[in-house]
């Protein structure tokens, strides 16, 4: 399946019934520099629209909403140490967190690319 | 896009070409950063020479039929030996309210040549200009005239080359000492010089024609050495040389005392007592204030941010983040704030509060990267 979007500039790529979720290229231009990621604990449950993660920039601390309903089933603990790598390489190496979904047909409410790009041309 | 209830600087078309983001401060259309990003444009000022518009600030001269009665005039509202002013020499002071609390922080310098005599040129923050004019005007007497400078532009050129790279253009830069102002020709442009900045480095600030911005700040920028830096560093570079930000910081119920700048107030004025809130003032200076502004460096990557609350060792609130962020020249967070007296000393121990959790923080020195202030060779 292709990649999904939200309207909070998030990205969810799926592989079964477990999602990994980043922020885009967009988000990361947004917020400049990123110093600190403040990410769930695994097993922890999230609901859609929870906040679940945090990034620092220099200027400022943004929340990350959990896109989906689900279990946070890993965390990228290489942010804990090289937060950069956000800035680096957001819709890559840089993913937040994976969730295993608890409703996949909440998918079906996320954007395609296409949606997406149409999006952000109306910002 | 374009908010059209926002004020343009003169260097407005400048960033835009830049590729700044602008966002709103204080009224004005300003840029936050360009696309080298905050901690790029935070290293090259210090490694280099950073230029930053800073025409949203207020320039004003206040003008009297002397020196003494224009001094004599400002004194009333602030604290300072402004009579001790040499010409030449510009001095930090703070406009204080009746209670000792500081309205604004400003600039104020004393130019040279017999000219000028009664002229003290006042550069104040953007977001206080309104208050602080007001507040001026209403406290001066007949023979002394506040008069807003309108046609101006303010750039900042700060970093350790940026004494090199202002004397191509303007030579008689060069051999100024820190603190000091002078009249001079830039390519051929009147300019007034100050050889002073908010980042800790060596550096000028340019006061310019409006119309001859552009050229000025486009003369600059083909130096290699220069960068355009924006909002964001301005603010990393300020906290790490441990400079208070007017409205966070500092605000009209701080006091000097509590806010750590009593280098403000000078011996005579102090034994004197002739300035507004004097008796609070004198008494923090006697007994010690209750809170005082102090620096953090905090254990880990997280930063805590203005308004995240401090504990002491047994979970009480013992006071309150100001300003807090990243420190790029350290790699760390940082943060200043007000904690109760008792909790001030470098080396103690707290914690700050962010999403809910306690991030340890020990009180340090500030300024926590060191200030390289020119400093004349001594003949």
């Amino acid at each position: 399946m292709s990649t999904r979007y939200t309207e909070d500039h998030e990205w969810i790529t799926v592989d079964g019934d477990v999602a990994t979720v980043g922020i885009t290229n967009y988000a990361q231009e947004q917020l400049g520099d990123v110093v600190f990621v403040e990410l769930p604990e695994v097993g922890r449950k999230v609901s859609k629209g929870d906040e679940a993660a945090v990034v620092e920039s220099v200027k400022a601390a943004s929340e990350v909403y959990a896109p989906l309903d689900g279990e946070v089933v890993g965390a990228n603990d290489v942010l804990a140490d090289e937060p950069g790598k956000v800035n680096e390489d957001p819709e890559g190496a840089a993913w937040f967190v994976k969730i295993k979904m608890s409703d996949t047909g909440q998918l079906d409410g996320l954007m395609d690319e296409a949606a997406y790009k149409a999006h952000l041309e109306g910002l | 896009m374009t908010d059209a209830s926002l004020l343009s600087t003169p260097l407005t078309d400048l960033h835009r070409e830049l590729g700044a983001r602008l966002v709103p401060f204080a009224g004005y259309e300003m840029p936050v950063q360009y696309p080298q990003g905050i901690i790029a444009e935070h290293s090259h000022t210090r490694e280099k020479a950073g230029l930053f518009d800073v025409s949203h600030m207020g320039q004003a001269w206040l003008v009297g039929p002397d020196f003494e009665t224009t001094a004599a005039a400002l004194e009333r509202i602030t604290p300072s030996a402004i009579a001790a002013l040499k010409p030449g020499r510009q001095r930090y002071t703070v406009l204080l309210n009746e209670t000792g609390g500081i309205v604004d922080d400003l600039m104020v310098s004393r130019p040279d040549g017999a000219e000028n005599d009664g002229r003290l040129f006042l550069v104040v923050n953007a977001s206080r200009k309104a208050v602080d004019y007001e507040m001026i005007a209403k406290s001066l007497p007949e023979n002394v005239k506040l008069e807003p400078v309108e046609d101006r532009a303010l750039i900042a050129l700060q970093g350790p080359m940026a004494a090199d790279v202002l004397k191509a253009h303007a030579p008689d830069a060069a051999d100024m000492a820190f603190m000091a102002v002078r009249s001079m020709e830039f390519d051929g442009i009147a300019v007034h010089v100050s050889r002073s900045g908010y980042t800790g480095e060596d550096g000028y600030e340019l006061s310019v024609p409006a119309g001859a911005a552009e050229a000025i700040a486009r003369a600059l920028l083909a130096d290699e050495r220069v960068a355009p830096i924006g909002l964001g560093a301005r603010d990393s570079l300020r906290l790490e040389a441990g400079l208070c930000l007017y409205g966070h910081d500092i605000d009209e119920t701080t006091s000097p005392v509590e806010g750590a700048i009593t280098f403000v107030l000078q011996k005579r004025r102090k034994e004197a007592g002739d300035f507004p809130g004097a008796e609070r003032i004198l008494k923090e200076l006697e007994d010690g204030p209750s809170r005082v502004r102090v620096g953090f460096t905090l254990e880990g990557r997280a930063p805590a941010r203005e308004g995240a609350e401090i504990r002491n060792s047994e979970g009480r609130t013992v006071g309150v983040v100001t300003s807090g962020g990243f420190a790029p020249t350290l790699g760390a967070p940082i943060a200043m704030g007000y904690v109760e007296t008792s909790c001030a000393d470098v080396g103690t121990r707290l914690t700050l509060v962010v999403r809910g959790r306690e991030l340890p923080a020990t009180v340090a020195e500030m300024p926590f990267v060191p200030q390289r202030y020119y400093r004349k060779p001594s003949a």
